[in-house]
């Protein structure tokens, strides 16, 4: 019974939404609505299980003293101190709340993420290389692209920007589509999969 | 141990400055190269044009501050074309904190433009469920924002008056940093609903969508820094995309060098090598 009730559910609202998309009847739409509704509903209480488990990780981390338990305490302290300020200053601009948000949060993630342009101008120096032909082709496309993408590649040479252009609308397109229509097909058949109850593996594994 | 061998393995401390330099002394003294625009860029600006003053636009923030740079001056530049055109804003976000930075934005170019939140712009704040949240939007609005994101009641709202679903909306523009973004509301503002969607990407992003952009789906995009000062240009004013992209153009030049220069040595050793063999 674990087992299969799951499996019918999955089974009856994946043919339902199917079926449902391909009837513009007012009782089909609010039967659309309604579930809209329900995966709302479910999708707010995965959030409160994500920030439960979140806890649940790293307060093991911390009993255990496990390494970097200490980040842990940062990491709940951070979740519990933010949600006491965001519950009792509000978030709008100019509370506390907002400022935590302007001077930390921003400065740090910014921080964080601006560092890979340094790792990227290492990489480009140390392992950039053209060792076959495929990788001379994507090593020139790069080049063209990263000068087309700035001024001073049209004050190299004006067709520059040109040739970047024609690289993201030409091959790069043409490998993006082939990319989109072999996941989109991917999808479907993953998802026709799991209606059907031939992949079970989000029920907890098992054939 | 040779000039090859000691430029094979180069300190990388010393490209890391290097790097900063090339990124500080272009932001301290602006170089002001000039900026053309390309086509994705022109797009957008150009539905923008076409909406008639009172017209309401439909703002996603869905980013957040690590790809700040990028994808802020584009909202700014956005947000400053519709107060300028006295298009009415309704913001909302499917990354919580793309929420607040869309807010910082209103603020800072509310007070320049005179306009007044619930009246000329509002924010509905996060709501989690991504391409869901979209699909509810274009069910109904009102009960899927019943509240904006400070917890005030729409309804108190003279912008929110009449406002039913994607109807009520000449356009959305998506402002994206990944997933949820600009694929969700292509494929159900603009493929389910028919309205017309803008993007706003990073320059990392800006590839995967040139076939939406092609084929329509897209009425225009703005990639990286350089989408924002092409938006800015378009503007006729220097913001932080425009001054960016001197920093940017000194960085890339210089990575460009790297890898002609790592290149070289590469190719020199190698041969050094099958001279020894």
């Amino acid at each position: 019974m674990r087992r299969q009730l799951p499996l019918a559910i999955c089974f009856v609202m994946g043919v339902s939404m199917v079926v449902q998309f391909f009837i513009p009847h007012r009782v089909s739409q609010e039967f659309y609505r309604t579930i809209l509704d329900w995966y709302r509903i479910v999708f707010a209480f995965s959030l409160v299980l994500g920030t439960g488990t979140l806890i649940k990780v790293h307060w093991a981390k911390i009993s255990k003293k496990s390494k970097g338990w200490q980040y842990s305490i940062i990491t709940i302290g951070g979740l519990v101190f933010m949600l006491a300020v965001g519950f009792i200053t509000g978030i709008q601009e100019g509370t506390l709340f907002m400022k935590i948000f302007e001077y930390v949060e921003v400065p740090l993630e910014a921080t964080m993420f601006s560092l890979l342009a340094f790792y990227i101008a290492s990489a480009a120096y140390r392992a950039f290389r053209a060792r076959t032909v495929e990788a001379t082709l994507l090593l020139i496309a790069a080049v063209v692209l990263m000068l087309g993408r700035i001024p001073f590649g049209y004050y190299l040479w004006h067709k520059i920007p040109g040739i970047a252009e024609w690289i993201l609308t030409n091959p790069n397109m043409a490998a993006k589509r082939g990319i989109v229509i072999g996941v989109g097909l991917g999808m479907i058949s993953t998802a026709l999969k799991i209606i059907l109850g031939i992949e079970r593996s989000y029920i907890g594994g098992g054939k | 141990m040779s000039i090859v061998d000691r430029l094979k393995t180069i300190d990388r401390r010393i490209i890391f400055v290097a790097i900063s330099l090339a990124v500080i002394i272009p932001l301290l003294f602006p170089i002001g190269l000039p900026i053309m625009v390309s086509p994705p860029a022109q797009g957008l600006y150009d539905a923008i044009e076409e909406l008639k003053p009172g017209s309401k636009v439909l703002l996603s923030f869905d980013y957040d501050p690590s790809t700040m740079p990028e994808v802020y001056p584009m909202n700014l530049g956005v947000v400053r074309h519709c107060f300028s055109k006295n298009i009415k804003l309704v913001g909302m976000g499917l990354w919580p904190t793309g929420v607040l930075l869309g807010q910082e934005a209103f603020e800072l170019l509310a007070e320049e433009y005179g306009k007044t939140y619930g009246e000329d712009y509002i924010n509905l704040g996060f709501k989690a469920g991504g391409i869901v949240v979209i699909s509810a939007m274009a069910e109904n609005i009102p009960e899927t924002f019943p509240e904006d994101y400070a917890g005030t009641s729409i309804e108190e709202f003279p912008i929110m008056k009449g406002v039913k679903n994607f109807d009520s909306f000449g356009l959305a523009v998506c402002f994206s940093a990944g997933d949820p973004g600009v694929r969700e509301w292509v494929m159900i503002a603009h493929s389910r609903y028919g309205k017309k969607v803008g993007a706003g990407i990073t320059a990392v992003m800006a590839p995967a969508y040139y076939p939406y952009l092609q084929a329509g789906q897209l009425v225009g995009l703005l990639g990286g820094m350089k989408g924002a000062a092409e938006y800015e240009t378009l503007l006729k004013y220097k913001g932080t995309g425009s001054a960016g992209m001197d920093a940017q153009s000194i960085a890339h030049s210089l990575i460009i060098v790297f890898i002609i220069f790592g290149n070289v040595i590469y190719f020199i050793a190698r041969r050094k090598e099958r001279k020894k063999v």
